[in-house]
């Protein structure tokens, strides 16, 4: 099983461990719920160096990801931004969602763990064309620093460049091989810093010396869906296009001559009668789960993603459903029909999710 | 495994029954099970009256993370229920073999207790 470069760091603070996606990681310290108030009210740190990082060198880089991805990296040509976007396969299937980040002339891309090989050889063999070469940074991990205290306590660790806290929403900058972004996976304001291996066990104490609350996968699956935030291979998978997916938003057209993969395949999609995901609201008692079948006056459907959301205080959910939902349907648990609401699946965001 | 009360008898799947002094049996899961579990956020219980067969589901529990379900450690008709979990789930959590208690049923047969683990076999359980 593959360990983050922090492991030792995680055994210490006594977390509990699982495996994801072959990874051993901390899925909590102490409380889940303790934990997601952390962030939610002050910061927390977390440690998802599991994430695939990706390195460029060489050919024609702006070229080659306006092939392979279908938001258009023209917006963050200019420097010091980051993109958030889908790569799809020739059938409008979404292999992966994804960051590329953009600052000093340079590329990096941020990819899910469980894609790690499949996006590689995806890269490389769409690469050879624009002369572009694929670096694999296995030798970096990624530091979340999220919530609404995370800016100030960002700025009291010294080795983090002050001009990290000039950043806007989507802005990112490198410090010689490190790469800061504001960008992250909870709703709340913060950064992720890409930093070599080697330092990264120094900047987590160090977050934690300032007061970061640590924060495991548990608590980062709960504050992703409170923001209405995809988990690949749960809310998506392959067998998904951007429309049923609410990623209709990172889908760049707007440059018609531009030929993405999967772009045709996208075209001949008749919206208007494509499912959605939409978020829903528990409102009996229980717990909304996976797999749930939902039902509504004109259709029907299935959560995606549910659990309990400690900040809302009662059991929420993503779903994919059919069009024509009003405000209120059924989901069968257990047998059972209870009550939900449908409702914007941003339950909880405070930030942005593009420049 | 840390203070587990001796007059308990365990299933393997971390279910735990004890003996009243009325007779009747006290059901609940273990503190090794809450740990498991995490957060506690949802239960889900028999309704008095209901006639429930050992090892068979009686009851849901749901943290955060996953939901799983409970099963009984004795077959009986369920006597009483802990109305408190439904308002304080997390007392399951804080107080697993006292306050956290599911049930309470009138046991139909007690020899079903020669099938339950002693405190030091399911510690055994719990380490594997």
């Amino acid at each position: 099983m593959n360990k983050t470069p922090l492991y030792d760091a995680h055994i210490k603070l006594g977390a509990k461990m699982v495996n994801f996606s072959n990874w051993e990681m901390p899925i909590s310290y102490s409380s889940l719920i303790e934990e997601h108030n952390a962030v939610r009210n002050a910061v927390g740190v977390f440690d998802v160096s599991h994430m695939s990082i990706f390195d460029f060198d060489g050919g024609d880089q702006v070229a080659f990801f306006e092939k392979i991805f279908a938001n258009d990296v023209k917006k963050i040509s200019k420097g010091n931004k980051a993109i958030y976007g889908a790569l799809l396969n020739e059938k409008g299937g979404i292999l992966d969602d994804l960051i590329i980040y953009n600052a000093n002339d340079k590329f990096r891309l941020v990819s899910n763990c469980s894609t790690r090989n499949q996006n590689r050889q995806w890269f490389e063999k769409h690469a050879v064309e624009f002369g572009v070469k694929v670096i694999e940074r296995s030798d970096m991990g990624i530091l979340a620093i999220q919530g609404p205290e995370a800016m100030s306590k960002i700025l009291a660790i010294k080795e983090i460049h002050a001009e990290a806290n000039n950043l806007q929403s989507f802005g990112c900058m490198f410090d010689d091989d490190r790469l800061y972004a504001k960008t992250g996976y909870t709703g709340e304001d913060g950064l992720e810093l890409i930093v070599p291996n080697m330092a990264i066990n120094d900047l987590w104490d160090q977050a934690l010396e300032v007061g970061c609350v640590p924060i495991g996968l548990g608590a980062r699956d709960t504050l992703r869906l409170e923001a209405g935030l995809n988990l690949y291979g749960n809310d998506m998978t392959i067998n998904n296009h951007p429309y049923e997916s609410n990623l209709g938003w990172t889908i760049d057209m707007s440059d018609e001559s531009r030929q993405f993969i999967g772009k045709d395949a996208l075209l001949s999609i008749d919206q208007s009668k494509s499912q959605k995901i939409v978020g829903v609201i528990l409102r009996d008692r229980g717990i909304l789960r996976s797999g749930y079948e939902i039902t509504h006056e004109q259709g029907k459907g299935e959560v995606l993603s549910g659990s309990f959301s400690p900040t809302l205080q009662s059991s929420i959910g993503l779903a994919r459903v059919d069009q024509g939902y009003q405000e209120n349907g059924k989901v069968f648990i257990r047998n059972k029909a209870l009550n939900i609401e449908f409702v914007s699946p941003r339950f909880i965001r405070k930030v942005k999710m593009q420049p | 495994m840390k203070n587990i009360p001796g007059d308990l008898k365990f299933l393997s799947s971390h279910e735990w029954a004890r003996v009243e002094s009325d007779g009747t049996i006290t059901i609940g899961i273990s503190d090794h099970a809450q740990d498991l579990l995490g957060d506690i956020v949802f239960v889900e219980l028999p309704e008095v009256g209901q006639t429930l067969d050992a090892e068979t589901d009686a009851a849901i529990v749901e943290s955060v993370k996953a939901a799983s379900d409970v099963y009984s450690p004795l077959s009986g008709e369920v006597m009483e229920v802990n109305s408190l979990l439904e308002d304080q789930p997390e007392i399951i959590n804080t107080s697993p073999y006292e306050d956290g208690w599911f049930y309470k049923l009138t046991p139909s047969d007690l020899s079903e207790l020669d099938n339950l683990l002693s405190p030091e076999d399911y510690s055994d359980v719990c380490e594997d």
